[in-house]
């Protein structure tokens, strides 16, 4: 059991810079989060692009901001549980809570922030009406451990960066791979789309242009694959396919923890940021009250002003004066 | 003054009648959005989630499918040949009288 003084549910922006703001009041956090990066919506959908309104920075990359924000976090040791969703919250007899991930991982504090953004990124998933019989039978969303699928014949469908990038992994590594696309524009890099062609000069991999996976067979698992396009039905004996279509944010089980939700954001009181749940607190977009505007720089002051009330929840004897940080400098953890 | 008239049909067959500004360099997702019609505009207007996509009705002419919009409705569900992200649609005189539809929702 992972314990600590706040779980912060999400490791955007928010939740990074709310363990600098709770570290200067001497508190531990510990992330979770369900991709396997920090740095939430910028790490996963616009490390590139750079933002025009963080105070201090006329002009910042997303994934820069990213790294400059776990910089800070830094001296506070913060823990991380990546690749995790958080699934369930348990109120303890004293209040504290135990949020346990999809795969059984617990961490127990007095406090939980939820800076959960737009929600945890799911894999999007295609159309297909037996796919829910193959999931995880050969059907998978995300590659973990590549090494045990090496040497084999696979398909992956996809145009983004995903898609290309394991593509060419594999095809490079002894297996076969057909890759299947709608259309025969690519979202990824253009040099990853040339290695691609590269391959299948080679003879190690099948592009599949205009063309969609429109079925699957198999007893118990994935068996085959059937691949169509205008014109014809191509069938692949393989035990693997990777849709690969990339990542879109849904609130999930957030949404089960009885707190007050509209339009998919959490309700909060703009003293502290507090749910209606004493104890766990939400900031940046996935809360919600009357003037909320989902900007970076405003989770960063909620998640200041939600750590006031946390300190006085996990130390409610103690008296704290603001000292600003020109005074008494960044104390780190040992 | 140079409103403009556009008609979006959402996705319960309603009929909106908006009145949109072409003076305020506002996209149809974010005019959708100030209607508090049901456009989640998830990434914001960048062409990366395809959460405001619509099914044009009309002739209306106005830019061509950039690369970034290609690549998103490449991936996304259930695309027409009329279809285009309301975030990459700008508002100008030349689109009165437009009528376009909510795509569905992605499941």
């Amino acid at each position: 059991m992972i314990k600590t003084d706040i779980i912060i549910v999400g490791a955007g922006p928010v939740g990074l810079f709310a363990v600098f703001e709770a570290g200067l009041m001497k508190l531990r956090c510990h992330l979770i989060d369900a991709i396997p990066q920090a740095g939430g919506q910028l790490s996963e959908i616009y490390p590139k692009k750079p933002i025009y309104d963080i105070p201090g920075y006329p002009s910042v990359l997303a994934g820069e901001l990213v790294d400059k924000l776990m910089e800070q976090a830094e001296p506070f040791k913060p823990g991380f549980t990546l690749g995790e969703r958080a699934e369930t919250i348990e109120k303890q007899e004293d209040g504290s809570f135990i949020v346990t991930t999809a795969i059984g991982t617990q961490h127990h504090a007095p406090v939980v922030m939820i800076a959960g953004g737009l929600g945890s990124f799911e894999p999007r998933k295609p159309l297909i009406e037996n796919l829910g019989d193959y999931e995880n039978k050969g059907v998978n969303y995300i590659v973990k451990d590549p090494e045990q699928y090496e040497g084999q014949e696979i398909v992956i469908s996809g145009g983004g960066d995903s898609a290309l990038d394991w593509a060419v992994y594999f095809a490079e590594r002894n297996g076969f791979v057909h890759l299947v696309h709608r259309s025969d524009r690519f979202r990824a890099h253009k040099d990853s789309v040339g290695k691609a062609y590269e391959l299948e000069d080679a003879g190690k991999l099948k592009m599949y242009t205009f063309s969609e996976v429109k079925a699957l067979e198999g007893n118990q698992e994935l068996e085959r694959v059937v691949i169509e396009n205008k014109t014809e039905k191509t069938t692949i004996d393989t035990k693997l396919w990777f849709p690969l279509f990339g990542l879109s944010p849904k609130l999930g089980p957030i949404g089960d923890w009885g707190l007050e939700i509209e339009k998919n954001a959490i309700v909060v009181d703009t003293f502290d940021y507090q749910t209606n749940r004493p104890g766990i607190f939400a900031v940046g977009d996935v809360n919600t009250y009357p003037g909320k505007l989902k900007l970076i720089l405003c989770g960063f002051h909620e998640a200041t002003l939600a750590v006031q009330t946390a300190y006085k929840i996990i130390n409610p004897d103690k008296k704290f004066t603001l000292k600003y940080t020109t005074v008494q400098g960044v104390q780190g953890f040992e | 003054m140079s409103d403009i008239n556009i008609k979006v049909t959402d996705r319960l067959g309603k009929e909106h009648d908006l009145l949109a500004p072409t003076d305020m360099n506002m996209n149809l997702m974010e005019l959708c959005k100030s209607y508090e019609l049901p456009v989640e505009g998830v990434c914001g207007g960048m062409a990366m989630c395809a959460s405001c996509q619509v099914y044009v009705h009309t002739d209306h002419h106005f830019g061509e499918r950039n690369d970034d919009e290609e690549a998103m409705l490449d991936e996304a569900y259930y695309v027409e040949e009329n279809s285009r992200l309301g975030c990459q649609i700008h508002l100008t005189t030349d689109l009165d009288g437009m009528h376009v539809e909510l795509a569905p929702e992605s499941p």
